[in-house]
């Protein structure tokens, strides 16, 4: 008996003598950095540690709920959850629960993968004034994130200022204009729908403080926009003075997105739609003002002029000239930033990213996706620099001669008991997944999500 | 019209289980379609040799066949990413039968590598005249393109 118990000691051991990674953050940074470890390395465990207790990060929270198909790639997060080498630990907050002291100890590597998830903000009097609202509180709240559960958005006037101009800026401008009807049966949630049904927004304004050849959207969204149902899509014609004859010179895709413009322009006299898109450009929000006290509402913009710097780059300056614009509703969309979770992580703050080089943080710490990037970029560009930053961290274990002894996600579970954590397996998530979708199956959606964080601990705890 | 709703939802609940997804292959099976043979050419020099049906995409021929390719359609043939990037010669290129759409250019404008002779896999629909095919996989992997 007691030789027995030894022989299966040897080989747990033997199971134990394997490298170990942590990944911080279960979004698309972190899958694919997972995928990349246990396809290159056979004998290797990966832990991947989530704040929530629901996986996929931006691809739940950010993806649009008119977007399905951009959230296929779940199904190969599913085949590497479901490795035997991988392990998902939902609930856990790092930095919080857990330090990254105490993960660089109990692991070989440590990958910070936990994304950008501020709001930069614009910094002009009047920001914080009832319903001026960063793009990423509403696209949490239409997609279900338990913080932004409680959002209110007021949308009863017709007018609506977007600061910004990139893709996120684009969703929020779709999803308010979209007919609502076209949303029912997204997984959209379901207090968002409500609160659209009964929206009065005829009009959003986007606006950018740089010129039609320096615009943030990607064309596929643009085109999106321009076919969108009951919507008509204006531009300003003096936005374009001079920009058809630099079309030849430009690469394609900026050729491409440029020239769709330029079509859409041609039309723009002979639609007629009851719902308004105005892209803006040469546009600065200088400040936000309510009018006697009520949501009534002007932004003070400044016009820009574009400049060519010395180095031949384009740059804007702001000119005398202001405008106003009337808007009760105004979202700021001007991008996200990462914040630091350690005191210990060295962060530059004005970037909103971790330092580092290529993915290294420092020994035997790492980071991928937007938290070392900067949050731009398709999911394409992320899942690039995930593999490139796992493959750096698989040559290092391959060179490294160290006898792989670290006791791994063990000794993070011990500090968890204690402090008595509820930690989200993947079979819980399982739980939580079934029963959103069973939820969604009742109203023709592909799921309801839970909105609640409680309630999401509460389904995963059922047995 | 109920039958066409009865159809797209049985396809979207079939679509929606993870497990039947990954146990289905993406094309239906016909045993009296012609095999093509498809060559992959990848950035470190390896060659792949497969074989896809006629009506297969390019993109089936990978799933189909477990082809390792890094990310390789990652939205699975629904034109929302540009993973599936494949650089054809020209001569394939010009007798490929259809011509990309507006939409499949549009994600193709944000692929890394992008030639005139780029299209996306997924997109691609094997015939009995492209027996024989060559093509080139950009490289995803290793190619510090990323600061």
């Amino acid at each position: 008996m007691i030789y027995n118990f030894q022989i299966l000691r040897y080989f747990s051991n033997i199971g134990k003598k394997t490298p170990k990674i942590c990944i911080v953050g279960a979004g698309a940074a972190g899958f694919y950095c997972a995928q990349h470890f246990v396809k290159r390395i056979k004998d290797i465990q990966v832990s991947i540690f989530e704040k929530l207790p629901v996986p996929f990060g931006l691809v739940r929270f950010g993806v649009a709920p008119d977007h399905p198909e951009v959230k296929n790639v779940i199904s190969k997060f599913f085949l590497t959850a479901e490795h035997p080498n991988v392990e998902f630990k939902g609930n856990i907050s790092i930095g919080k629960d857990v330090s990254i002291s105490d993960l660089t100890e109990a692991y070989d590597y440590v990958l910070l993968a936990y994304g950008a998830n501020f709001n930069r903000k614009l910094d002009i009097p009047g920001e914080n004034l009832p319903n001026v609202i960063p793009a990423r509180r509403i696209v949490g709240w239409y997609n279900g994130l338990p913080e932004e559960a409680g959002l209110k958005i007021d949308f009863s006037s017709e007018k609506v200022a977007i600061i910004g101009q990139g893709n996120v800026a684009i969703d929020v401008a779709r999803i308010l204009l979209k007919p609502v009807d076209d949303l029912k049966e997204t997984d959209i949630t379901q207090h968002a729908l409500e609160s659209l049904m009964s929206s009065k927004i005829k009009e959003v304004h986007l606006i950018g403080r740089r010129g039609p050849l320096q615009a943030a959207f990607t064309i596929k969204e643009l085109r999106e926009m321009l076919k969108l149902k009951g919507c008509g899509t204006y531009w300003n014609e003096n936005d374009f003075v001079g920009v058809e004859s630099v079309l030849p010179s430009l690469e394609r895709p900026r050729k491409r997105l440029t020239d769709l413009m330029l079509q859409s322009i041609k039309v723009q006299r002979e639609q007629y739609s009851e719902k308004k898109f105005f892209p803006v450009f040469y546009k600065s929000p200088l400040e936000i003002n309510v009018l006697n006290n009520s949501i009534r509402k002007t932004i003070t913009l400044g016009i820009n002029r574009l400049e060519k710097t010395d180095k031949g780059d384009t740059t804007i300056s702001l000119t005398n000239t202001r405008e106003m614009l009337q808007s009760d509703l105004i979202v700021t969309s001007i991008g996200y930033k990462a914040v630091t979770i350690d005191s210990s992580l060295p962060f530059d703050n004005k970037k909103g990213t971790v330092i580092n080089q290529n993915g290294k943080i420092d020994n035997r710490l790492y980071a991928a996706g937007w938290v070392a990037t900067g949050p731009t970029g398709v999911i394409l560009s992320t899942m690039t620099n995930a593999f490139n930053t796992a493959e750096v961290i698989c040559k290092e274990i391959e060179k490294n001669k160290t006898v792989w002894d670290k006791p791994g996600y063990e000794s993070i579970r011990n500090k968890l008991n204690k402090a008595n954590i509820q930690v989200v397996t993947w079979a819980d998530w399982l739980k939580i997944d079934d029963y959103e979708k069973k939820a969604g199956q009742r109203c023709r959606k592909p799921r309801e999500k839970i909105i609640d964080y409680e309630k999401m601990l509460e389904v995963a705890a059922n047995k | 019209m109920a039958l066409v709703r009865t159809v797209l939802n049985l396809r979207k609940t079939l679509l929606s289980s993870e497990t039947l997804r990954r146990l289905v292959s993406v094309s239906t099976p016909a045993l009296d379609k012609k095999e093509i043979r498809v060559t992959f050419l990848k950035a470190n020099g390896e060659r792949i040799e497969s074989k896809g049906k006629v009506g297969d995409s390019l993109l089936d021929v990978v799933v189909n066949n477990n082809i390792d390719l890094d990310g390789f359609g990652a939205c699975e043939g629904t034109l929302t990413c540009s993973t599936c990037h494949l650089i054809f010669k020209k001569e394939d290129f010009d007798r490929l039968p259809e011509k990309p759409t507006d939409e499949e250019l549009d994600m193709l404008d944000l692929a890394y590598d992008l030639t005139e002779t780029s299209r996306l896999g997924c997109q691609i629909i094997l015939s009995e005249d492209l027996d024989g095919l060559e093509i080139k996989v950009p490289a995803t992997i290793n190619d510090a393109r990323d600061s």
